[in-house]
């Protein structure tokens, strides 16, 4: 035996016998055995009523429960998003009134929870029956000084404008908020201060270099966090059946208790949730690869075919590509 | 004080400039003066504060104590009545403007191409054509040798490449002071040629500099002034030959046998 090979042996490409994993073999086998187990049970067993499921799972009221489910996660996440990203701006400036205030806000939404929120926004019309709009303290400042004086031009009844809706939603945007303001924050700290400061020199303005140079990169560390709050929004709004506003899960629930068939629609809530949250991932997914722009050597297909292009026009320089 | 006399104004004054940050003092009274059209370069030990002294001609850093001018102007303050007056953010981004800065790192905006980088600060910052923008954007890449890359994003850039597109993006904005913090230093040896030809072309073509650099070459080659720093001050300057050659000072000899 030696130590060398021939020259055609090692020039030749190697056939090796792969290693075996007869353990991967066991697992599947397990797996398989325990997912055809849980179908079989889905099928045979009487309990799940497929077909009330089919029959109502889709029926009016249920719709537009889900319409509100899904109206609530957009506009509670586009307000939570926004607002999160002017808290985060101003827990990160330099002035303390707003990093404190930005502080005592975020503090505040995260410490009570949701259900609390929701409960305390649907019975805000025990603070007042009327709002108006005005020159505060007008009715001080006219006791004050003696004065008859009405500083108030616009009053709105508490029913009208607090409805169920604003009142679900308020609870479940402002509460967001405080969560998209940490994940924007940590975001932000996550780039390079040279990012900032060649900005600063080709003189940009804070604003501006937030908005075209910090939050873009920041995106791709804010967008994965921000999918996740987004999923757990769509969930979250079964809470708002406390306010009271009726959404998907409240509908659902609804025909159960009315049918006493309450399992096949809990299976079917299963059902309408997965499908939304697949939904979402997808959009998740492409905002993921739109915000990663430039971070990796070939991120997309625009970028590999510059890359081709420059080789074959390139050669000498191809190897740095690679 | 800047005195209104026969000689043009100077690019750069520097009058006792002090710069600490907290107790640290690491500026303790620079003066020095750049004039138009010439290349200034700094050398000096790692500490020695170099880089903190090109931070302050943009303000990227706040001076603590003296006088900074760029082309007659005060940096970062106005004088009124014998009292200074803090320029406004606003004020600052507008001086920053007339003031390329390249730095040792690239600090390349990532998410955006070689072309992106390059157009960002005339579209966002002076309001340009973005078709104008780009079309002098991409003769800004062939000046320095990249036009065929313009649209590669700097992660598929080399360190070499990176660097002279940050170049072309400062003078995107067509500054009268281009200020280079350790241009070559984080390049690999067999790329700061590139990014040294580019600074000479410039240098030939009449911008005024200053650089921070360990390239003695470079400095002996390229630059009208040499100045050596250490501690805070400056230790010696003059014509980068004389300096090189025959240095006076004793700390500028023992940092140039180790550099050379």
């Amino acid at each position: 035996m030696s130590a060398t090979s021939t020259d055609d042996e090692a020039a030749a490409e190697i056939r090796a016998v792969p290693v075996r994993h007869p353990g991967r073999w066991v697992a599947s086998a397990l797996v398989v055995l325990l997912s055809a187990m849980f179908v079989h049970m889905l099928v045979t067993n009487e309990a799940f009523q497929w077909g009330f499921i089919r029959d109502n799972a889709f029926s009016a009221p249920v719709l537009s429960g889900a319409k509100n489910t899904l109206i609530l996660t957009v506009l509670a996440m586009v307000i939570g998003v926004a607002l999160g990203i002017v808290l985060a701006v101003m827990r990160l400036s330099p002035n303390p009134v707003l990093s404190g205030g930005a502080w005592i806000y975020v503090w505040f939404f995260r410490a009570v929870p949701r259900v609390v929120l929701l409960i305390l926004f649907g019975n805000l019309g025990v603070l007042y029956a009327q709002y108006d709009l005005g020159v505060p303290f007008d009715r001080q400042i006219a006791d004050l000084f003696g004065l008859s004086l009405d500083g108030r031009f616009l009053s709105v009844d508490a029913n009208t404008i607090l409805t169920a809706f604003v009142a679900a939603l308020l609870g479940l945007a402002l509460s967001e908020a405080a969560y998209m303001a940490e994940i924007v924050r940590a975001g932000i700290s996550s780039i390079d201060e040279g990012q900032t400061e060649a900005a600063q020199a080709l003189g940009m303005s804070r604003g501006r270099l937030m908005r075209r140079i910090v939050l873009p990169q920041a995106m791709r560390v804010i967008v994965p966090p921000t999918g996740n709050e987004t999923i757990a929004m769509v969930k979250d709004t079964a809470l708002v059946a406390f306010v009271p506003y009726y959404e998907l899960f409240f509908q659902l629930q609804a025909i159960g208790s009315r049918t006493f068939q309450l399992f096949p629609m809990l299976v079917a809530a299963c059902l309408w949730y997965l499908a939304i949250t697949s939904v979402l991932m997808v959009g998740q997914h492409f905002l993921e690869r739109r915000f990663s722009r430039g971070t990796r050597r070939s991120t997309d297909r625009g970028n590999r075919r510059a890359l081709l292009a420059n080789r074959t026009k390139a050669p000498e320089n191809g190897s740095e590509d690679a | 004080m800047p005195e209104a006399t026969e000689t043009p104004t100077p690019m750069v004054k520097a009058e006792r400039v002090r710069k600490h940050f907290g107790r640290v003092e690491v500026l303790k009274g620079v003066d020095l003066e750049v004039m138009p059209r010439t290349v200034m370069c700094v050398v000096g030990p790692s500490g020695s504060g170099k880089s903190t002294f090109l931070r302050c001609i943009n303000h990227l850093e706040q001076i603590s104590g003296g006088r900074l001018w760029v082309d007659g102007e005060l940096v970062g303050y106005r004088q009124r009545g014998g009292k200074l007056y803090e320029l406004k953010e606003k004020e600052v981004a507008q001086h920053r403007r007339d003031i390329g800065m390249v730095f040792q790192r690239f600090n390349l905006f990532p998410h955006m191409t070689a072309l992106g980088n390059v157009v960002e600060a005339p579209v966002q910052v002076r309001g340009a054509n973005r078709a104008d923008a780009r079309r002098r954007g991409l003769e800004l890449l062939e000046r320095v040798g990249l036009g065929e890359r313009c649209d590669m994003y700097p992660s598929q850039l080399s360190g070499g490449q990176q660097q002279r597109v940050a170049i072309a993006r400062a003078l995107a904005m067509d500054p009268k002071l281009m200020l280079f913090d350790e241009p070559t230093s984080a390049l690999d040896p067999e790329l700061v040629g590139e990014v040294l030809d580019v600074m000479r072309g410039l240098a030939e073509a009449g911008m005024t500099m200053i650089v921070v650099t360990h390239e003695m070459g470079f400095a002996r080659e390229v630059g009208d002034q040499l100045v050596f720093m250490d501690d805070g001050v400056v230790v010696e300057a003059g014509n980068p030959r004389d300096v090189i050659n025959s240095p006076q000072h004793e700390r500028t000899q023992a940092f140039l046998s180790k550099v050379l």
